[in-house]
């Protein structure tokens, strides 16, 4: 394009940006240079050595939290979150190509789902469960199963109520993925499958699917990552275990020492490998496809 | 696939049946029972709302109004010029995409982690304070940087001016680049360019990351939370902590109140915007 003189602007939003990633990381690298911090250091520059201490304390567990257990349960849940929200954002990507009654109504749920305020989810969760607990008490009195009464506390749970505070918040981001993708997509691949014999699971399997891997690939590196970091919709909905942002939240106030830090430093590594396994897999995928 | 789509389809409805519309219609529902201290008794009454309508509340609405508003202005104005300049003056593809992921990578960080980076820089001791005292700039420590109102706005444009950046820019780059030159050979001064071609043809970003921003702020608990040092008041704390002591029934009631707030706010930024259109 232009070869001319970059304007003054240029410079002044330059600047702007400039500043602007510093703002963004300047922060982080402090925090990820104090988590190395020595034994006898504090929450603050200086440095007093160079350590893993606080590592250790942290696997040690940080008072009566056990932060090796929340960080399993993260994964896991955020393992399960991911594969559903392939599935079913794959299932509603595929549907909405074709028409179906009630499409628009589902399509401005999931955009409304997304920008409802969490707090709000998070308590409408919570708050059915309760009622289905009461319910399903009363039903457990009423036949005189008294040993399954006393047994049975509540049906909250990660892989109940949470898993589905967290695929509010996953799925509309998943479906949105899939409808940019297919807006895309060209039909003239199936249609030659089709013409070539190919029955519909088979046009989907070696046709469509090698295809979209990559996207999907994609909207499931969001539900993880989502997962892994959501604190607001499962505050209220989650029962007696809580997922690891959730004891992060309650460290922020009761941990005074770098070990905070080093927990810091540790579930942006397990990002960053999601994110480094996730780019690798795109690239294996289009490789292969371009084999 | 011949598969029916309402087939397909099912499980994606299912969740939003079972985890967002039905919890929504419950907390409708619930917002008029009565509560002892152990259970919920149903029963029509209006008495949580009029016991949500209290001086206390509205500050804590206006509170949390003058976070939102601080907020909006801060990521819009940021999150414009951010845009713009990868947009307009960024020219090749690959440094676009380079500075945009640049952007995004501390996104992948949990907002928690984000929170407490600011712990080393503005706390009592922190780099900010030492580095003003070393210049003999202070005295003594500034004691409203950390756990402030300051440090909550601070938090909020650091967690979330990427929710304005991404669609801004997607409108941005929208843009036929004929029309920018037609205004520049038309004789506009570069402020008249982006105040009457750019702007309006942004319009579909700003709204939706206002919506963003906007309906994050509103909600929010854990923020305020944070940086606030769990000492300022907010209408998604409210919440939060009634429904920890097991109050749903007013917290039920806050909650359809900010929800109809919330979605006040948006709608009135979406007729702000057609009008302009129209004008």
């Amino acid at each position: 394009m232009h070869v001319d003189k970059r304007p003054r602007s240029f410079y002044a939003l330059a600047a702007v940006f400039g500043a602007f990633v510093l703002f963004l990381y300047g922060p982080m690298i402090a925090i990820f240079v104090l988590s190395f911090q020595g034994p006898e250091g504090g929450l603050t520059f200086p440095m007093r050595g160079v350590s893993l201490h606080w590592f250790g304390k942290l696997w040690e567990g940080m008072g009566v939290v056990d932060v090796a257990a929340a960080f399993r349960r993260s994964v896991a849940l955020g393992t399960v979150v991911m594969l559903l929200t392939v599935l079913l954002s794959l299932g509603a990507g595929l549907a909405f190509r074709k028409r179906f009654a009630g499409s628009g109504v589902l399509f401005y749920t999931s955009v409304a789902s997304l920008i409802m305020p969490s707090i709000v989810v998070s308590l409408g969760i919570g708050l059915q469960f309760r009622l289905v607990d009461t319910a399903f008490k009363a039903v457990l009195e009423s036949v005189g199963a008294a040993g399954l009464l006393e047994g049975y506390g509540t049906a909250m749970g990660l892989y109940t109520s949470a898993l589905g505070a967290h695929l509010t918040w996953t799925l509309p981001f998943g479906l949105l993925i899939m409808l940019a993708v297919f807006n895309r997509f060209n039909p003239a691949f199936e249609e030659a499958a089709a013409d070539l014999g190919a029955t519909p699971w088979q046009s989907f399997r070696h046709v469509v699917l090698p295809l979209i891997a990559p996207s999907l690939v994609g909207v499931g590196m969001f539900g993880f990552t989502l997962s892994w970091d959501e604190i607001a919709r499962t505050s209220q909905a989650i029962g007696d275990v809580n997922t690891l942002p959730l004891e992060l939240q309650g460290l922020t106030s009761t941990v005074t020492t770098p070990a905070i830090y080093a927990l810091g430093t540790v579930t942006t590594v397990v990002s960053f490998v999601v994110m480094g396994c996730t780019l690798a897999l795109v690239k294996f995928l289009g490789k292969r496809r371009g084999a | 696939m011949k598969a029916p789509a309402t087939l397909q389809a099912t499980p994606f409805a299912l969740v939003f049946l079972l985890f967002l519309v039905l919890p929504l219609v419950l907390v409708g529902v619930v917002s008029f029972w009565r509560a002892s201290d152990y259970e919920l008794i149903p029963a029509f009454t209006l008495q949580n709302y009029v016991d949500v309508f209290n001086a206390t509340t509205a500050r804590t609405y206006l509170s949390t109004l003058k976070f939102c508003v601080l907020v909006w202005a801060v990521t819009l104005l940021l999150g414009f010029a951010v845009a713009y300049f990868l947009a307009f003056h960024v020219k090749s593809v690959g440094a676009q995409t380079l500075l945009f992921i640049l952007c995004t990578v501390p996104f992948w960080t949990s907002n928690v982690i984000r929170m407490i980076s600011w712990v080393p820089l503005l706390g009592r001791n922190g780099l900010v304070n030492q580095g003003l005292q070393a210049l003999n700039i202070i005295d003594s420590p500034i004691e409203w940087l950390l756990f402030s109102d300051f440090s909550v706005v601070l938090a909020f444009v650091h967690l979330y001016t990427m929710f304005m950046i991404v669609p801004i820019f997607n409108s941005m780059m929208r843009i036929d680049r004929a029309l920018i030159e037609a205004a520049r050979d038309g004789g506009a001064t570069g402020w008249q360019t982006v105040w009457n071609v750019v702007v309006p043809l942004s319009r579909t970003g700003i709204v939706i990351g206002s919506i963003f921003v906007i309906t994050i702020v509103m909600g929010d608990f854990v923020t305020i939370g944070v940086m606030g040092g769990q000492q300022i008041a907010s209408v998604g704390k409210i919440i939060q902590v009634q429904t920890s002591y097991l109050q749903f029934p007013m917290a039920a009631a806050n909650a359809v109140i900010l929800l109809a707030v919330t979605l006040m706010m948006i709608w009135g930024l979406t007729r702000l915007v057609d009008i302009r259109k129209e004008l």
